[in-house]
């Protein structure tokens, strides 16, 4: 038996779980159909360090099906039992992860991540990576999903050039930053400002 | 028992969960097949299970919903899609597609051209463009990994040897950003030229093969063709009998036993609308009055 945990353990999930979750879901497909778009969700109060766009996306993708890797200051005592209360994801070690979360550093060297195989690209992670801000600035995003041109506020251009070198194998990033999110697939060009 | 009996949108939330994390590495993976655990729903495999399970899975209480089959939306196909998710999920539905946020699609992309933030999600009986032509699911598995496509190439050419054309005129193959050959639902090659660079998210569901594909918004899309039989997007040579429109996609119906026939826009909508802003085709109502 592991120690009572924490009463706010148990708060902090999706009050209307199905209404809610299909509002974030939307969100998500939103982000993940147009990288470089900002998307705003609520409805997830999760344990620091976590944001509340991090914590609707494990509400809304993970659960007991999904392994999830917590890295770095990510990893506390409080993140493990909320996700186990609300998603009851498994926590793995990185290289078995469906997801990842915690900040771009804490995520290196994100070459251990499942890139998928090649008759099975879609088995690859889903890096969900918390950063300070979140912009529409910075490096610039071609490929599905963009009409013309997106810029996004990425950690770095040089490990999404080379996940997309890789493709159909990769693994697909959501950007998280209080409450806005933004995601690029593997399918996206990424070119330095 | 009453309606209330059953969780929003009728699938439960991990099955939900399930298919949004397949369609997530759907958009991430442009006309790639993801497998997900395609669930049995209250009508039979045929009727458009895979589409009902990505537009349960997407589905919010705010959206308005459009269910076509054939671009009619008074079919029974569609009425029943249609009322299903009215009664479990509360939706709006509406039959104009300018208004609608979610359509459901058996077989026809509307005439009236989408816009960004719609989406469109496809029923699909056969998913894999291969599978006529080499039935085992572990070889047409490792075709699409090596992009070993020349067998499709050979089936179109075989086309063109036999009728002197590309003789497909539905489920025409296509590329998806020069990688991955899909199927794009057996809707007629008249509208592929629609899947590509369009500004709605597609979706493409497969309930009895346990599929789910998709097109993030711009994607290319490209025909499979021949540089000397170049793809051509072919309808039938008329204009509608009830609108008068030239560029719409045609249903050819036979009116009595001595072979006569008149031809209607498969998008009802579309053709209701036409008529609403005074269109008269050969055989309207209004036409033979002035007649």
């Amino acid at each position: 038996m592991t120690a009572p945990q924490d009463a706010s353990v148990l708060s902090g999930g999706f009050v209307e779980p199905a209404v809610q979750s299909a509002h974030a879901f939307r969100a998500l497909l939103a982000a993940m159909a147009r990288p470089g778009t900002m998307q705003t969700v609520t409805g997830a109060q999760p344990p620091a360090p976590l944001s509340v766009a991090a914590g609707v996306a494990l509400l809304t993708l993970a659960d007991p099906t999904v392994p999830v890797h917590l890295a770095g200051a990510a990893d506390t005592e409080a993140v493990r039992a909320w996700i186990a209360f609300h998603c009851g994801a498994p926590l793995v070690a990185a290289e078995s992860a469906a997801i990842a979360l915690g900040t771009w550093d804490a995520l290196q060297p994100v070459s251990r991540f499942s890139m998928g195989l090649p008759d099975y690209p879609d088995r690859s992670a889903t890096l969900i990576v918390e950063l300070p801000a979140l912009t529409a600035s910075g490096a610039h995003l071609r490929g599905p999903g963009i009409r013309d041109r997106a810029e996004l506020s990425l950690p770095e251009t040089a490990a999404f050039i080379a996940n997309r070198a890789r493709f159909p194998l990769g693994f697909d990033c959501l950007f998280t930053s209080g409450s806005t999110l933004a995601a690029l697939p593997r399918s996206t060009i990424v070119e330095n400002a | 028992m009453s309606d209330d009996a059953y969780n929003f949108a009728y699938l439960d939330e991990q099955t939900k969960r399930m298919i949004r994390r397949a369609l997530l590495k759907a958009l991430a993976i442009p006309g790639y097949q993801v497998p997900f655990a395609s669930r049995e729903m209250p009508m039979p495999y045929g009727w458009g299970t895979g589409g009902v399970q990505v537009t349960a899975a997407c589905l919010t209480p705010d959206d308005v919903l459009k269910v076509i089959d054939q671009g009619a939306d008074d079919t029974t196909n569609a009425v029943s899609i249609r009322r299903f998710f009215q009664r479990t999920a509360g939706v709006a539905t509406t039959e104009s597609t300018a208004e609608a946020t979610v359509i459901q699609t058996r077989h026809r992309i509307p005439e009236t051209p989408l816009t960004e933030g719609q989406i469109l999600v496809y029923q699909v009986p056969i998913p894999e463009p291969l599978r006529f032509l080499e039935p085992r699911e572990t070889e047409t598995r490792k075709m699409h990994e090596l992009e070993e496509y020349g067998l499709m190439h050979v089936k179109l050419y075989e086309d063109i040897a036999r009728h002197g054309e590309i003789a497909t005129a539905y489920a025409y193959p296509v590329k998806v950003e020069g990688r991955y050959v899909m199927d794009p639902s057996p809707i007629p090659k008249f509208d592929n030229p629609k899947l590509s660079d369009n500004p709605a998210i597609q979706l493409f569901g497969a309930g009895r093969e346990s599929r789910i594909y998709a097109l993030p918004p711009y994607t290319q899309v490209v025909s499979l063709d021949f540089e000397d039989h170049p793809f051509r997007a072919s309808k039938a040579d008329h204009a509608c009998d009830l609108c008068g429109a030239a560029e719409s996609y045609l249903d050819e119906v036979i009116t009595d036993d001595a072979g006569s026939r008149m031809f209607v826009c498969s998008d009802t909508d579309f053709c209701t609308g036409r008529q609403a802003a005074g269109h008269r085709g050969r055989l309207s109502p209004l036409s033979k009055e002035i007649a």
